[in-house]
């Protein structure tokens, strides 16, 4: 009898879970099923996607690349998009990344935004022009004890237009994303004329995901990269006087820069400052070098400011801010690009407009 | 409570008179947490008003034809069912049918409404183990209700849990701006608060005949 009662008590109550699991799932499927919505970016044709996911994601199906750190977790503030139509409310989650003024004007992270119904928004021209390349590792090498310099081959796409100065991100495995995968943004220290190859310096961080990974890359690995990105634009003009100061990782679009303008308008003049702690961090100074000897135009200033007592170092020595200060003397046409450390750049901003740089004059970017 | 009470007059008693917060304190760990805002407390009480009325109605379809002594005789005839006793399983029928319907409501809140979805946080799948909800079916059984008075108590039970946490949003929207002791900022004036409307809520006491 006992028995009787346990086979009626269990039997009753897995009916009853079947039941209720068929409900949830009824209701799943009109609750969770959005259906076809419009996605229309600046006023382009719209896209048509299957709603129910992220911006970030449906863009992304559709081979538009917004940049993307974390891997829409909300916490890199990268995926900025302006949504004009549909996107609902912005999120707790979000508030953080945007002044107030932004929040009226409708700006969202991509990835917290859901396509629940048509949308419309506007992004920068450039994300359009991003594309997504299978690639392969042709050489990976150490420049320094932390640095690696990789040269990719593009596969398909075989061609990249790039800028001078921009960056591309590489989708790195993750275990810990819920997509698998995260993207890494590093600068491309290539030619922009070298078109079908993207070479990228990275500096190993202690526990980084995405440095780690590049540091174990090896030759024939295959990788995906999506890219070009960033707002740098080069004045062109022949006569413009081109200062870049920078230092560790800071380095690859400084190297893109200089070879690009040695190509294109050899006579102009270029100068560039790399602060280093000591001679274990140098590296390309004899490219450099050799280089300076060809173009008369062109000065490189490599400083050490940890400098070891036995070291046979002769150069400069101390912060490279002070170098900057000392040696530069600001012409009526000028650039300057400076990339690196935050305490570096600041301190080289600092001196930059002592000397009268406006700072709208100033591109810079701190990592 | 009997049979013969009017399902009115149960609605209005559980509203006021025996709301299942000021009288019985059950629901209290989201009461407090969630009544900072006013809008996330509507989002709140409106969530759990559904998951009361729908529940309750269905968990005294449970009892009363599978749980209840002699409550299985439609299905293996009387003899059978004097002898098996199913009300040892009424807590796990009900909790279950309470998380499938929250797991409902998270859905309709997810779709309709992500910015509450967002403010609510962990407190909405929370709803199943919130006691009101529990309590409510438990209440019903105990007083032997029949089914169009669970119904009323359970919409009414749902009803007077929102209107509390909606009273104590209004009046903790108000509360920033006044002096409250130090020691007693947050948490200890919500509980001195939640004891005095209970204090007044006995002023409806009376009003229905229950």
């Amino acid at each position: 009898m006992m028995l009787s009662v346990y086979l009626v008590g269990v039997g009753s109550f897995m009916g009853l879970i079947l039941l209720l699991t068929g409900l949830i799932l009824v209701a799943n499927k009109y609750l969770a099923d959005y259906g076809e919505c419009k996605i229309r970016i600046n006023d382009a044709e719209p896209l048509v996607v299957e709603g129910g996911s992220s911006l970030l994601q449906s863009l992304y199906n559709n081979k538009i690349f917004i940049p993307s750190a974390c891997g829409g977790q909300a916490t890199c503030g990268e995926c900025r998009v302006r949504v004009l139509q549909g996107g609902g409310e912005i999120l707790p989650t979000e508030t953080p990344f945007f002044t107030r003024a932004e929040v009226r004007a409708g700006m969202r992270l991509a990835c917290q935004v859901k396509v629940r119904s048509d949308v419309a928004i506007e992004i920068p021209e450039e994300y359009l022009s991003v594309q997504q390349f299978q690639t392969e590792v042709i050489s990976a090498r150490k420049l320094t004890y932390d640095m690696a310099e990789v040269r990719f081959k593009l596969i398909d796409p075989d061609t990249i237009e790039a800028r001078p100065g921009q960056y591309i991100q590489i989708k790195v495995p993750d275990e810990e994303s819920p997509d698998g995968f995260v993207f890494r943004a590093y600068s491309i220290s290539s030619k922009p004329s070298e078109t079908h190859e993207v070479e990228v310096v990275v500096r190993q961080i202690p526990g980084g995901k995405g440095s780690t990974y590049v540091h174990h890359m090896k030759v024939a690995d295959k990788v995906e990269i999506t890219g070009p990105y960033g707002k740098f634009k080069l004045n062109e003009d022949p006569e413009c006087h081109l200062l870049l100061v920078g230092g560790g990782a800071g380095m690859a679009p400084m190297k893109n820069l200089i070879h690009h303008c040695m190509e294109t308008t050899p006579q102009r003049p270029v100068e560039l400052y790399f602060g280093a702690r000591s001679t274990e961090d140098i590296f390309y100074l004899e490219e450099f070098e050799a280089l300076a000897k060809e173009h008369a135009n062109f000065k490189v200033v490599y400083a050490l400011s940890d400098l070891k007592e036995d070291s046979k170092w002769k150069g400069p020595t101390g912060f490279i801010h002070l170098h900057v200060d000392k040696l530069y003397h600001p012409p009526e046409k000028r650039q300057v690009f400076l990339c690196g450390p935050p305490p570096m750049i600041n301190a080289v901003i600092t001196v930059l407009e002592a000397k009268g740089l406006a700072e709208d004059e100033i591109f810079y970017d701190k990592f | 409570m009997s049979h013969d009470v009017n399902p009115l007059v149960i609605l209005v008693a559980s509203i006021l008179t025996n709301n299942i917060l000021l009288v019985y304190f059950l629901g209290m760990c989201s009461f407090v947490a969630v009544s900072k805002k006013i809008e996330t407390a509507a989002g709140l009480g409106a969530a759990v008003i559904f998951v009361l009325t729908a529940t309750t109605p269905i968990n005294w379809l449970l009892n009363h034809y599978f749980l209840e002594d002699n409550a299985l005789a439609w299905l293996v005839g009387p003899h059978l069912a004097s002898k098996v006793h199913l009300g040892i399983f009424a807590l796990v029928f009900f909790i279950a049918v309470i998380a499938g319907f929250v797991q409902i409501v998270e859905l309709v809140v997810e779709r309709f409404s992500p910015a509450l979805y967002y403010a609510l946080g962990i407190f909405l799948p929370l709803i199943t183990v919130n006691c009101a909800i529990l309590g409510g079916s438990l209440f019903m059984v105990e007083w032997k209700f029949n089914f169009m008075q669970s119904i009323a108590y359970g919409f009414g039970a749902g009803a007077g849990w929102a209107l509390a946490i909606l009273v104590m949003a209004g009046l903790r929207k108000r509360m920033r701006i006044s002096l409250v002791p130090r020691g007693l900022e947050g948490m200890g004036i919500t509980m001195i608060v939640t004891g005095v409307m209970a204090m007044a809520f006995m002023a409806f006491n009376g009003i229905v005949p229950v």
